[in-house]
């Protein structure tokens, strides 16, 4: 088994790793936090709170 | 309007604002298809230049997908980490990329190269194939700048998007013109245009042909980080596009969801994951590209009477804007005028690809139409604080 065979197992073992974090933590996040919570943010609040903003 | 419309989804906030909720889904889509499908093609390039270095070492039949999956997954985990680090991870790896466009630039001018710069084909054939040979590429060329559009992404996650807007673009024009330039006067000066117009990794092969290793090792580095830094680019920028469309219903509101602790839209970044990995497994190189790039030419030719729009509903002085653009409307009859050739090239090319495109966004126009807009907070979508535009 040469160096390549070794690379193409390896990117595939990292790949596995990579896609679990990700799952696992969103199932993760839907399950801890409410879903109307994680759906708050709206559009253009950093322009509002730069029109409110006055030196 | 990117400066004075800074909110994630960029050219999608734009078109809500400015034209209206079906142009604003198309354009949202054109955003992601032609995001994800560029991403798809930088995967599928790191994996043909693998297999290129196996090669050259005596390995042969790499199985890329590995490869292509890592791409994809690694970058789609960094962009779900949180959005600095993943820009400060682009910037350096561009920056790498960049040094190493020069340093090949600087060999080949001193002449590090065993092989001169030859543009005798220039001089003696300048077109082989005639106005019907640059007519024919020119979709490529604009997809050579697909992505600098993408800026306008990062709205919500800057400090000042007027200020940095309009510099981050500036910049990234600054960095693909001086890198692009470089990379064509190289590359013609060293590969016979033949074979050069069949290169999936030009600048590489531009350094193998220099016969200098450390060259080559350096252009191995060189573009690898700079496919990855689009790839990730793309990542970021589609899944915002998909976020914004999520958070005002045009698509489901789940998909308009933020990460409690990385501010990210983690569900949209994880959606798309399988999208472009279907693309960078299952398609040839230029026809993922075709598809990116016929888009982004939707995307281009939206802009066009976009910008008419803008200026019309509100005139200079009514709204504060971050940045003006000088010699309206010339910019803009120039860039309809290039949208407009292209899409007569990429008919001639691939009418097939082109009419299949446009039939899916006349489909998906439909869906959102008749079935989709009744669920769109029709109040709250528009959210920029914009006095009445004239004519209303």
């Amino acid at each position: 088994m040469d160096i390549w065979t070794v690379l193409e197992y390896a990117a595939w073992a990292l790949s596995a790793v990579f896609a679990l974090l990700m799952l696992s933590d969103m199932v993760r996040i839907d399950t801890t936090y409410d879903n109307d919570l994680l759906t708050s943010s709206r559009e253009g609040e950093i322009e509002a709170a730069a029109e409110r903003h006055t030196l | 309007m990117t400066s004075t419309v800074a909110a994630a989804g960029g050219q999608y906030a734009q078109a809500k604002h400015i034209v209206g909720p079906l142009m604003a889904f198309n354009v949202g889509l054109f955003l992601v298809m032609a995001y994800t499908m560029l991403e798809a093609a930088n995967a599928i390039t790191i994996g043909f230049l693998l297999d290129t270095v196996a090669g050259m070492q005596g390995h042969t039949g790499l199985h890329q997908q590995p490869f292509i999956v890592l791409c994809v997954m690694f970058l789609a985990w960094l962009n779900y980490r949180g959005v600095l680090a993943t820009l400060t991870f682009n910037l350096v790896i561009t920056a790498i990329a960049f040094m190493a466009i020069i340093a090949l630039f600087l060999a080949v001018q001193f002449g590090v190269s065993s092989v001169p710069l030859d543009f005798s084909a220039v001089t003696t054939d300048p077109m082989p194939y005639g106005w019907i040979g640059i007519l024919a590429s020119l979709h490529f060329g604009l997809w050579y700048y697909l992505g600098i559009e993408g800026t306008c992404q990062a709205a919500e996650e800057v400090r000042s998007p007027a200020r940095s807007l309009p510099y981050g673009t500036m910049a990234g024009i600054m960095t693909l013109l001086i890198a692009a330039t470089m990379t064509w006067y190289v590359c013609s000066g060293l590969i016979p245009w033949e074979y050069l117009g069949q290169a999936g990794t030009p600048l590489f092969d531009a350094a193998r042909v220099t016969g200098n290793r450390g060259l080559m090792v350096l252009l191995f580095i060189g573009t690898m980080f700079s496919t990855l830094a689009s790839a990730n680019g793309c990542i970021n920028d589609a899944s915002r596009a998909w976020f914004s469309m999520g958070r005002d219903r045009y698509l489901p509101i789940w998909f308009g969801a933020v990460h409690p602790v990385y501010r990210t839209p983690y569900r949209s970044i994880i959606f798309l994951v399988p999208i472009a990995l279907i693309f960078a497994l299952g398609a040839p190189l230029d026809q993922v590209v075709t598809f990116s790039i016929l888009s982004g030419l939707l995307g281009y030719t939206f802009m066009t009477f976009n910008m008419v729009m803008f200026r019309r509903k509100w005139p200079l002085d009514t709204i504060k804007r971050g940045y003006v653009h000088p010699m309206h409307p010339l910019p803009t009859i120039v860039l309809l005028i290039l949208c407009a050739t292209a899409y007569v090239a990429v008919f001639l090319g691939y009418g097939t690809q082109l009419i299949a495109m446009v039939s899916f966004y006349i489909i998906a126009s439909l869906w959102f139409h008749f079935r989709r807009y009744r669920f769109v907070r029709r109040g709250d979508q528009f959210t920029m604080p914009w006095p009445r535009p004239e004519g209303y």
